[in-house]
């Protein structure tokens, strides 16, 4: 009885070495095929459509035109500055400014530097519908919205009115605003960009009234009409105390940031992401394809690279 | 029952009968009022002592964190490349752990599509101990992976699945060696245990920051989340199997003298194997239910296709790559509780003949064919699901006759329900809530769970986030209810309706698995950003366990009792009400409870729908960089599921049991 048990105990055994040396041959030819390209660039892909383009025609350009690798990693945008100051990833093409990032690994550690402009300004505002900028043509003034808390109200909001926040991660100081601004509102967080965006589209499509923290470039904004609410206008330093802000927020011309070493190498792929640069519109299209015409990124990279030879060929390295 | 209970007022006064003399006041001291009494005593005060004492908690007995945990960020990443403890051990991890998943990858990869194919439905079919029954586990098996690849999603579904492997391996180990400790010693028991809950109930956002500051990002941070999150159940099942093993075969097997290792290996563990296999079940399911967060740091596979999908709202895109992911939980499932439920000989040679054979064919079939999943043979399913998501949408949201549509609902459950719940909450005074936490946990259970209860609440105010804390507080208790009503009269009729039970077993299983991310956006748009959405997404996730142990309990109790009552002429409503209830009390008591862990356990979730308070801070703590706020709102989370797992966890039937078993 035991010795038939054993017998089968290592019949066993054995089949499953066996299998297991069969995969592992297998295994060994292919690990050899993958080890034979050096030229590898690693890029962050970040949560939404306008950066994420960015980096699909980047990876496009370094394949096709300077045969390197690119490998896109995507992640929210702390854990990728770290994973960049790590040399983790090469390269952020799109940030919209994170000063505690910026202070804790570019004048810190140093293990980050600035990679020039992406050419893209952003802008963040507070915005409303057209529909009830057109009925209330006073809306968007900012003195004027405590007049309007009864249209904005809803149930989450109570007795003030309502105010859509943005994604956690993005730059704002919304509570701040309402606070300083005396204003009889109360912030909502939608949450992340995905649902925010869901949130915004569905009362858009039942013309229901909101007021909401958003941002150009938006890929949206050729299907919401949103008009821009006026703030106490933008002087130099006057967010610089994030608890007595007072006034709009700045236009941000986007930056690209590297990689220290990666920079310090100067190869073809630091010297094309450095000469990388766009207009508003042009990310836009390529947005669009992606969001709206449900294009793959690679896709509409490409689509977007063969007709427009003349924008991209600036951008490689000079032989 | 009854008949054996003392009575209270005996009780009460043979200890006066002893010790008389002693303290004069005793003899007309009348029996102690019982907590019920007290708690019912001190709910109807509760309003005029919101008006008298000041609400909220005391800024005096405040210690703030936040500070130290950030300024420790910023340490880790001054010091990673420099101080030894990264250098020599932690660095070495997480090299490890990406090693070992690319690895994996690479050797799931080379099998190609037809080999990985053919293995997994061998193993299947071989687990669930070969034969005509093992042909339908290999036939789920064949058709989960199948699926993935039909559904375009051959690549990110083999990323996952390597990871998944690697993690449940390691997760696995672990968990059988701490099982194995907790098993054989009753100290090692006791301290493990609060370590398990807190494993599972802090929230994985609130420490992947602080993981990924350490070991980078990608594979090792989102290996270590999942394997700290899936290795409980293993501990747990792995210690339930040795302690209840059959005392008369270790008796039998110490007789014949044997040594206490090879009693643990050659009885104990084997006894303990359905238990062991079912905590590697719910392992895996546990694992599975971490790939959307582990693409957050991005490691890749289905989890970023679902991120990826959401961004540009494509509803039906993210819950294509949401079913691959339920694909393959069904699949690991079967699988290994096939292998559990096994029972009599063990499949014989031919078995393992003909698993290799079809084996090595597919392996080798792979070798010629293109490595991944052919491109032509792919179905889009998206599209006609945005299409219908787009339907039910348009129809619920508002204008329902007589019903008045979701988002009228969402606004009734706000004004009526949540704010005066908040409010109430809110104008309590601090003193008052920990009263009440600590009397009704007495009245529930124990004296030491009333304590515990109570020093976790006043945990969170010290914490300094007691008004966040209320304000989570007050959802979770709707959530828990609007989870527990539908859970159990589903659970009843399911119990009953043998149909109900077999057509809701997929349902169940979806929503447990489906990542809940996918569900966020048609919450949203149904409900509007907010409290709703967040405690419907809370809801759908507690819901499946509620309803299966409301099934199980009523299916076990005594059919005869059941039949008795029939019998005697009982309706149906008389039957549920008078038998099967009463009878099955502690199994919904248990249900009630999962309810409660599990609604705490999407609270981070709901945070990304407009839940607010502690929710919120653990994400923004991840995605905005603020790690102290991030692990202080998680600690709060653990301190609340604390507290309510007192609340509502009555004296476990072991600890009563026990006593009477010593008679």
């Amino acid at each position: 009885m035991i010795t038939t048990i054993r017998h089968r105990a290592s019949f066993r055994t054995g089949v499953a070495a066996a299998g297991l040396l069969a995969l592992l041959t297998v295994n060994a030819c292919s690990a050899a095929e993958t080890t034979s390209s050096s030229k590898v660039v690693n890029l962050h892909t970040p949560s939404w459509v306008g950066a994420e383009v960015n980096t699909a025609v980047a990876a496009y350009l370094l394949e096709h035109e300077l045969g390197y690798t690119v490998k896109t990693k995507q992640m929210d945008e702390t854990p990728a500055w770290d994973a960049m100051s790590q040399g983790k990833i090469d390269a952020i093409l799109e940030d919209w400014g994170h000063p505690q990032e910026e202070k804790r690994y570019v004048e810190g550690n140093k293990s980050v530097v600035a990679a020039g402009d992406l050419g893209v300004t952003g802008h963040i505002g507070w915005f409303v519908p057209k529909y009830v900028a057109d009925e209330h043509p006073d809306v968007t003034d900012h003195k004027n919205l405590n007049k309007y808390t009864d249209l904005f109200k809803t149930p989450e909001s109570g007795d003030q009115g309502q105010f859509i926040k943005g994604d956690p991660s993005y730059v704002s100081y919304d509570n701040a605003l309402i606070k300083n601004l005396q204003l009889d509102y109360k912030p909502i967080e939608a949450g992340a960009e995905a649902t925010h965006l869901a949130q915004l589209e569905q009362l858009y499509k039942n013309k229901k009234p909101f007021l909401t923290y958003w941002w150009t470039p938006q890929w949206m904004n050729a299907t919401l009409d949103l008009v821009e609410v006026k703030l106490p206008e933008y002087k130099e330093g006057c967010d610089q105390d994030k608890d007595a802000v007072a006034c709009a927020y700045p236009d941000v011309p986007l930056k690209k940031w590297m990689n220290a070493k990666f920079a310090a190498e100067d190869s073809d792929a630091a010297k094309f992401l450095k000469n990388f640069q766009w207009t508003t519109e042009q990310q836009n299209l390529v947005a669009k394809y992606v969001a709206a015409d449900k294009m793959t990124s690679e896709k509409a990279a490409e689509k977007w690279v063969k007709e427009n030879e003349s924008v991209w060929k600036a951008w490689l390295p000079k032989k | 029952m009854s008949t054996t209970a003392p009575d209270p007022v005996v009780e009460a006064d043979a200890p006066e009968v002893q010790q008389q003399g002693l303290s004069s006041w005793t003899a007309w001291r009348p029996s102690p009022p019982s907590a019920r009494t007290l708690l019912l005593a001190f709910a109807l005060l509760l309003p005029a002592i919101a008006l008298l004492g000041d609400a909220g908690w005391p800024q005096a007995l405040r210690i703030d964190l936040v500070p130290t945990l950030d300024s420790f960020a910023d340490w880790v990443v001054d010091n990673r490349d420099t101080h030894p403890v990264f250098l020599y051990f932690l660095l070495h991890l997480s090299n490890t752990a990406t090693a070992s998943v690319d690895w994996v990858h690479g050797l799931l990869t080379s099998a190609g599509w037809t080999g990985l194919l053919a293995v997994s439905g061998t193993l299947a079919w071989y687990a669930a101990g070969a034969g005509r029954h093992g042909l339908r586990h290999a036939a789920v098996a064949f058709g989960a992976l199948a699926g993935c690849g039909l559904l375009g999603l051959w690549e990110p579904a083999v990323e996952t699945l390597a990871l998944m492997l690697v993690a449940v391996a390691v997760a696995a180990a672990l968990g059988l060696l701490l099982g194995l400790a907790a098993g054989l010693s009753d100290t090692a028991q006791r301290a493990l245990r609060p370590v398990l809950d807190t494993m599972q109930v802090l929230p994985s956002f609130a420490y992947l920051l602080p993981l990924v500051l350490v070991f980078g990002i990608g594979t090792p941070s989102a290996l270590i989340t999942t394997v700290v999150y899936a290795t409980p159940p293993m501990v747990r099942m792995t210690a339930l199997g040795l302690r209840g093993a059959d005392a008369s075969v270790l008796e039998a097997s110490r007789s014949l003298g044997s040594t206490k290792w090879q009693r643990l290996r050659t009885a104990r563990l084997p006894l303990a194997r359905h238990q062991l296999l079912l905590g590697l079940n719910q392992t895996i399911m546990m694992a599975l239910s971490m790939v959307v967060i582990a693409s957050v740091v991005g490691a890749g596979g289905l989890g970023e296709s679902i991120y990826q999908a959401l961004k540009t709202r494509d509803f039906g895109q993210g819950l294509t790559a949401g079913l691959a992911i339920v694909m393959i939980a069904v699949w690991l499932d079967r699988t290994t509780a096939a292998a559990g439920a096994r029972t009599g000989a063990r499949p014989g040679q031919r078995a393992a003949a003909v698993a290799t054979v079809v084996a090595v064919v597919g392996l080798l079939s792979g070798q010629f064919l293109a490595r991944g999943w052919p491109e032509g043979l792919t179905v889009d399913f998206a599209a006609p699901l945005n299409t219908s998501m787009d339907w039910i949408v348009g129809h619920f949201y508002q204008d329902v006759p007589v019903l008045g549509g979701t988002d009228v609902w969402a606004g009734g459950i706000t004004t009526w329900v949540l704010n005066p719940l908040n409010d109430g909450l809110q104008a309590l005074p601090w003193w008052s809530l920990l009263i009440l936490a600590g009397l009704t946990a007495r009245a529930v259970g124990t004296w030491r769970g009333a304590v515990t209860a109570v020093l976790a609440l006043a945990a969170v105010g010290v914490l300094g986030i007691w008004g966040k804390s209320l304000y989570t507080l007050s959802q979770v208790l709707v959530a828990v209810a609007l989870t527990l009503l539908p859970g159990f009269a589903l659970g009843v009729l399911a119990a009953r309706v043998g149909r109900v039970e077999r057509l809701l077993r997929p349902v169940l299983d979806a929503m447990q698995t489906l990542p809940q991310f996918i569900y966020l956006i048609p919450v949203v748009q149904l409900f509007n950003a907010g409290r709703v959405a967040a405690i419907t997404a809370a809801a759908v996730y507690a819901l499946p366990a509620v309803v299966r142990i409301t099934t199980q309990g009523l299916k076990q109790v005594d059919p005869a009792a059941v039949e008795a009552s029939r019998s005697l002429g009982a309706t149906t409503w008389q039957q549920i009400r008078q038998v099967q209830w009463p009878l099955a009390r502690p199994a919904l008591l248990v249900a009630a409870n999962q309810g409660v862990v599990l609604v705490l356990a999407v609270v981070v979730i709901g945070g990304l729908v407009g839940g607010g308070a502690l929710g919120f801070d653990v994400v923004k703590g991840l995605t905005g960089g603020e790690l102290g706020t991030g692990l202080v709102a998680g600690a709060g989370i653990v301190c609340l599921g604390l507290m309510l797992d007192k609340l509502t966890q009555p004296k476990t039937p072991s600890a009563s049991a026990a006593p009477a078993a010593r008679h």
